[in-house]
């Protein structure tokens, strides 16, 4: 069995690790198990190293794109590195980062902090929204005086 | 602001007397952001990695926190002098690793460090001394709302703060305590407590992060999970975790006191002689009899004016800062030459431990 990191060596170091409850299996030469720290216990987490190893799989599982459109990073790229290649990428491999994020998180949606600008964008969005939707209800129910209304509101938004 | 300045004054982390300060030498939490339609520093060619790095730079150096800044790019950096900022924790080992296109702005207290263009565009540390996770991250956070002004951050309403490793997505955050526990690992329950911190998603690293050794019983907790907790959340739940482990700690030195003082003494005992009298220490070996010496100050073998320069040692004796005194670069034999002289200077007035006459090690079983 050849190591999953060089793919060259012999592998020799075999860790399995629990967390919870999905096991994770890797398989190392000795080179490589040294340069990732696994010979100390304290100073290695076997996430980190699957990062570049079975995520990368799991990825190529889920996922159906290869390429980033914004910045041309591949699968292939996140396999060999583990980091992507721009924000956009999130988007574009959202697929196969989905089963990978659960794997790795307490959560798959952020409720932290939000920024400042991204609030106003946000609120601003849900608002349109709201107005589109009310405008299709209003000339649905042929109710002109009220859609006439909400598209001049809606022109606003886009002055802008 | 010269770097010299920075490396002459110790930072204020370093001072040792936050809150549970003989246990928890410091609390650390970095930030990672990324700027909107860039790619992440290791994608980006060099011309967008200039780009990006001309756009943060100047709005770091405005911070009213970095009014007397050290700034400085990578490549204007020694190597030495880039060790010597590891050692000290204010950039990160890969930072240390980068040239062209990087850069550093740390404040003169030394507790605050913004890498820039690390393995994301940003990332903003403040670490302060002894357990004060909730007041360090209140001090990165009003950084992060200044700079977030001024920059646009790439950021998803669904994934948070996007960042180069998936790793980091969401919140971006990792807060940090080191601890010193030479009971714990004294009395074989190091491992024990490391797998209960795991087990509730928490990492313990050592001193320098991924993938190193736990040198002079020093360990890093960390949280390891950034997607769908809130900031303060993740910094209650460490804060509450390391409280524990300050509390097994205390508890492993009491019945080591109780049960085997002369094994702990003998530690102790080993360590205060053989620092005094060693002419040749290498690093790993300094630091783990530092570790029984700061031990036995914290059970009072020693007077509390010993504290300090005990303290000050485990940064002097590192590497870097050993040879950022002298000239030439030392080889390894002439460094751990230094580095016993500099130890036997400082110990050199410091009295006997004081340990009255302890009863023998009860030996297990026996009633």
């Amino acid at each position: 069995m050849n190591c999953d990191v060089c793919q060259t060596n012999q592998a020799t170091v075999f860790l399995t690790q629990i967390v919870d409850g999905k096991m994770q299996k890797v398989n190392l030469c000795e080179a490589c198990s040294k340069e990732k720290g696994v010979t100390d216990p304290t100073g290695f987490a076997l996430a980190d190293l699957l990062l570049g190893l079975g995520a990368a799989q799991e990825m190529e599982r889920g996922g159906t794109v290869q390429k980033c459109p914004t910045c041309g990073f591949t699968q292939a790229d996140f396999k060999k590195t583990g980091r992507l290649g721009c924000g956009a990428c999130y988007q574009t491999f959202s697929d196969g980062l989905a089963a990978l994020l659960k794997g790795m998180h307490k959560g798959t949606e952020h409720i932290g902090k939000v920024p400042a600008r991204a609030l106003q964008s946000i609120e601003r969005e849900t608002q349109m929204r709201s107005l589109q939707r009310d405008l299709r209800k209003a000339v649905a129910a042929e109710d002109y005086e009220s859609a006439a209304q909400l598209r001049d509101q809606l022109k606003q938004f886009d002055v802008r | 602001m010269a770097l010299h300045n920075i490396l002459t004054s110790s930072g204020d982390w370093m001072r040792g007397d936050g809150p549970h300060h003989q246990i928890v030498v410091s609390s650390r939490v970095r930030l990672a952001r990324n700027l909107r339609n860039f790619a992440f520093p290791g994608w980006a060619k060099k011309n967008e990695r200039l780009q990006i790095l001309e756009t943060i730079k100047p709005q770091v150096e405005l911070l009213p926190e970095m009014s007397d800044a050290f700034s400085v790019y990578s490549q204007d950096l020694s190597a030495l002098e880039k060790q010597v900022l590891v050692e000290r924790h204010l950039i990160s080992r890969e930072h240390a690793a980068k040239g062209m296109g990087s850069a550093v702005v740390m404040n003169r207290r030394q507790t605050l460090s913004i890498m820039i263009n690390e393995e994301d565009h940003l990332r903003m540390q403040a670490i302060r001394s002894g357990l004060q996770l909730k007041s360090v991250f209140k001090m990165i956070d009003k950084v992060d709302s200044l700079l977030e002004e001024r920059l646009d951050f790439a950021f998803s309403p669904q994934l948070g703060y996007l960042t180069a490793c998936p790793t980091n997505v969401g919140t971006g955050m990792r807060a940090s305590a080191m601890v010193h526990l030479p009971a714990l690992v004294m009395s074989e329950q190091i491992n024990q407590v490391i797998q209960a911190v795991n087990k509730i998603g928490l990492a313990v690293r050592g001193l320098y992060g991924e993938g190193t050794e736990a040198l002079g019983n020093l360990f890093q907790v960390s949280n390891q999970t950034t997607l769908g907790e809130k900031e303060e959340d993740i910094i209650a739940r460490l804060h509450k975790v390391i409280e524990q482990i300050i509390e097994h700690e205390q508890n492993a030195r009491q019945l080591l006191l109780q049960k085997k003082p002369n094994t702990l003494l003998d530690h102790i005992g080993r360590g205060y002689g053989i620092l005094q009298h060693a002419y040749s220490m290498n690093s790993k070996e300094a630091l783990n009899l530092l570790s029984f010496m700061k031990l036995g100050i914290d059970l009072g073998f020693f007077p509390e004016p010993c504290r300090q320069p005990v303290d000050e040692l485990f940064m002097e004796t590192q590497p870097a800062h050993l040879q950022k005194g002298t000239a030439q670069k030392l080889a390894a034999d002439e460094r751990d030459s230094l580095r016993a002289e500099i130890i036997r200077a400082k110990l050199g007035a410091f009295p006997k431990p004081s340990v009255g006459t302890p009863g023998p090690d009860q030996a297990a079983g026996n009633p």
